[in-house]
């Protein structure tokens, strides 16, 4: 069961992630984008998805990643990732409930490059039951 | 948006060519190391089947992802994308051996000076995967 508490709460994630060009390239290639100097819109999720293992399976939150399904998803882009940004990336619980006998997480992430905020996600997760 | 050289201009209602895409077990696995998602049900079709899926399905987030190609394709650029959003309402699945494929149209449902803002409808074997999927791009 995930932790109630951990609703309306905001985690860090842990240290600092470098974008290189060789991941953006990997990226790119698997949907056939060519322009590599930025990365592609959904690119973020490879480092939300990995701080938000991370964050929400930590035992005060207590979310079970081997039943997990990805509900939804919306990024909202301030400005297109490159290589050489370094990311904090925090996990902010915004909702809870329980549904069929789901958990239903819906969890935003914010990319800092410094002081500026690039992108914001949210994911719905489903814990299924 | 200016109508310039006979161009056609962007009004609401405007259809976008459709474009298929398509997944297979090669492309899932590309994805999975380029994603870092190694989720097994998006390659062990054992696994898949063992947690009651009918096969190995498709990352929910690789189908946006190539919806997401369609619409950089069309905005001029990955650059040009600020908002993006989907439902994964159904799963695609992906047989051994098989290409199947993702495809992809899009209605433009809103222009605002150079903001236009896109509905999308992604199918994969005539079964609609993403639902409530939008995008906002500045062109």
């Amino acid at each position: 069961m995930i932790n109630p508490d951990s609703v309306g709460r905001t985690f860090p994630g842990a240290g600092s992630v470098t974008v290189s060009q060789s991941e953006i390239d990997a990226f790119a290639a698997v949907i056939g984008e060519t322009n590599t100097s930025v990365a592609p819109p959904t690119f973020s999720i490879r480092i939300s998805l990995s701080q938000y293992e991370s964050i929400l399976t930590q035992p005060e939150i207590g979310v079970d990643w081997t039943r997990l399904v990805h509900g939804d998803q919306k990024f909202e882009i301030f400005r297109p990732i490159v290589a050489g940004d370094v990311f904090t990336c925090s996990a902010t619980i915004e909702t809870l409930r329980v549904a069929a006998g789901n958990e239903i997480i819906s969890v935003r992430s914010d990319l800092h490059n410094g002081a500026e905020l690039v992108v914001t996600s949210w994911s719905t997760l489903v814990v299924r039951g | 948006m200016v109508n310039i050289g006979g161009a056609r201009m962007t009004e609401v209602g405007m259809a976008l060519p459709e474009k298929v895409f398509y997944i297979d077990r090669a492309l899932l696995k590309a994805y999975a190391g380029a994603s870092g998602d190694e989720n097994p049900i998006h390659q062990n079709e054992e696994f898949a089947l063992s947690v009651g899926l009918p096969n190995v399905i498709s990352h929910g987030m690789l189908t946006m992802a190539l919806a997401g190609k369609y619409v950089t394709e069309w905005a001029g650029g990955s650059a040009n994308v600020r908002e993006f959003s989907a439902r994964f309402i159904k799963p695609v699945i992906v047989p051994a051996g098989e290409k199947v494929d993702l495809t992809v149209v899009a209605t433009v449902t809103e222009v605002d000076g150079n903001t236009v803002k896109l509905d999308i409808t992604a199918t994969s074997a005539g079964v609609k995967v993403l639902g409530m999927a939008k995008a906002v791009v500045v062109k």
